[in-house]
């Protein structure tokens, strides 16, 4: 038993989801690597050394992986599959793009967003949104797999002394360039990391409106979401969206404020450890989920409730 | 050139999903049908395409059961010119599909394929990432707007921070997201004329692919329920129970 772990970061930094990756490559059993493939890595690569449980760091630092584009990066991973039983990657945008690509060129099937390792080879992962947990066996030579970070509690990025192999880079296939990213800034934690979340729906009203969950987000120390109405609403912007095409997020605490519930929204959240819902309408099947449901008006109850909180 | 989108049929996003009490898969006899969500994205951004002239005919595919022709006449009143089903019993996974769809590129010569970033049954999220792979052609997935410039493609894509985008040689697999367009509704007198337009039947055996399942599905359960539904009276008491009870703030 062998495992890959496909590290998501950005040259510097690994995201916080390739180490929930790496905790249930642990439950998979066997020597865990783990690939830093990209441009000027090194620190990425020092970063991966560090992670609890890991023996080995594979990199390859060439220009053609700087901006993780996919084909690149799935032919170089299927250069190095042979010697892995299991090739995992955490299901973020990134792995999401990259893991099918290495599976059909292996000729494998992958299995996605994984929730649980029952044994080497079966996995439990949600379908239909979350109403149903499916049971799944492979028996393929290479099991390929993504990992949805809430499933699993991230490893520490530290405590591990892993060797460090640099592994041939592969040509440049020249096929897509990377043009630009605008990536929405912003001081509080990343949406899938953090430990409290406040979100707004459509009874927002407005994208002002979600001014006045900034000082509970502040006091709070959370991130800010939405559901998929007040993004359709535009509210604010796309990457906000929490739900089942969306973000998925398991914070110790979620804030639903005006917030109905909709099961494509509560895909991406009921697995919080505590939900308060604040709403006008009693009926809203948030309530149903919601840990303490608060009904009324939530411009009323929000600035009341960051005063109480003191 | 021509644009192939594949076309899903799946339970209606509207349904409440039932597992079946034999623990084998959910409910799906006497349940309203649907064409995938992100698949109808696909087909309106081929045919937007094909209305700014840069398309010159888009084929619908379907890859199941018969019942799928009903899919495929919905993609075709949307606008498609063609259809092409590739017709089974046999359930069909991601790799499988991925397969039957290089085949019927291979033969039908598309420059493009739009593709669904994921249905919403199986939430797999990988038949568009596999196609590309199998075709050798690059991919631009969780696309949010697509211009064709040439022999190139401009794709903006949705990724966990914001959005990036990337240039990808022609042809290529783009996959759909959300926001990339908003699709029309369907209107009668386009249903009646999608009944005239064609629609193929082909085996995946004509297409020289083994479509056996490679993955076994052991059991299908209901998720864990959460217990919610207190109701608090006021703020105040909101926060004590923040503070004593969840011991989630301090």
């Amino acid at each position: 038993m062998s495992i890959l772990v496909i590290a998501d970061h950005d040259n510097n930094a690994l995201k916080n989801a390739t180490l929930n990756a790496v905790a249930a490559a642990t439950k998979m059993g066997g020597d865990i690597a783990v690939l830093i493939a990209g441009g000027g890595c090194q620190a990425a690569v020092q970063a991966a050394a560090a992670i609890a449980g890991v023996t080995k760091v594979l990199v390859a630092d060439a220009p053609q992986y700087k901006d993780a584009l996919p084909e690149n990066l799935a032919a170089l991973v299927v250069g190095l599959a042979s010697g892995f039983t299991h090739i995992v990657s955490p299901a973020t945008a990134f792995g999401k793009t990259v893991s099918p690509r290495i599976a059909a060129l292996l000729d494998v099937s992958q299995i996605s967003e994984i929730i649980e390792v029952v044994s080497p080879d079966t996995f439990v992962r949600p379908i239909y949104a979350g109403s149903a947990m499916a049971t799944v066996q492979s028996n393929e030579k290479i099991k390929v797999i993504t990992v949805r970070a809430t499933g699993f509690d991230a490893v520490a990025r530290t405590g591990g002394s892993a060797a460090i192999e640099a592994v041939a880079a592969g040509a440049d296939l020249g096929i897509s360039t990377m043009v630009g990213r605008e990536l929405t800034k912003s001081d509080r934690p990343e949406l899938t990391a953090a430990k409290v979340v406040v979100s707004g729906g459509r009874g927002m009203g407005s994208g002002e409106a979600f001014k006045i969950l900034e000082p509970l987000a502040d006091r709070l120390g959370a991130a800010m979401g939405a559901s998929r109405a007040a993004v359709d609403a535009g509210y604010v912007p796309n990457d906000w969206q929490v739900g089942q095409t969306g973000k998925i997020v398991a914070p110790d605490l979620y804030v639903a404020v005006g917030i109905s519930g909709a099961i494509q929204h509560l895909a991406g959240m009921k697995d919080s450890r505590v939900i308060i819902a604040i709403n006008k309408d009693d009926e809203a099947p948030i309530f149903e989920i919601a840990d303490y449901g608060i009904v009324g008006d939530l411009f009323q109850i929000v600035p009341e409730l960051v005063k109480e909180l003191g | 050139m021509k644009v192939l989108v594949p076309v899903k049929r799946v339970v209606d996003y509207n349904v409440k999903v039932r597992v079946k009490s034999d623990g084998t898969g959910v409910e799906t006899a006497n349940v309203k049908m649907s064409m995938n969500p992100f698949d109808e994205i696909s087909i309106e951004e081929a045919i937007r395409l094909r209305e700014a002239g840069i398309a010159t005919e888009v084929i619908a595919v379907s890859c199941g059961v018969a019942a799928c022709q009903e899919t495929l006449r919905t993609a075709l009143a949307i606008g498609a010119d063609r259809a092409i089903l590739v017709e089974t019993d046999v359930e069909l996974q991601p790799l499988a599909v991925a397969k039957l769809l290089k085949a019927v590129v291979d033969k039908e010569g598309p420059k493009l394929a739009i593709v669904g970033k994921q249905a919403i049954d199986d939430d797999c999220n990988q038949t568009g990432q596999m196609l590309a792979a199998l075709l050798g052609w690059p991919q631009g997935t969780f696309a949010n707007k697509i211009t064709v410039e040439g022999e190139k493609l401009r794709v903006a894509r949705e990724v966990d921070g914001g959005l990036e985008t990337v240039i990808l040689n022609l042809p290529a697999v783009i996959t759909s997201d959300l926001r990339l367009n908003e699709p029309r509704y369907v209107t009668l007198p386009n249903i009646m004329k999608a009944k005239k337009k064609p629609l193929e039947i082909i085996k995946p055996d004509a297409l020289g692919v083994d479509v056996t399942p490679r993955l076994v599905t052991l059991k299908v359960v209901e998720p864990p329920k959460r217990k919610g539904g207190l109701k608090v009276p006021d703020v105040q008491t909101l926060v004590m129970k923040l503070r004593t009870e969840a011991k989630v703030i301090e």
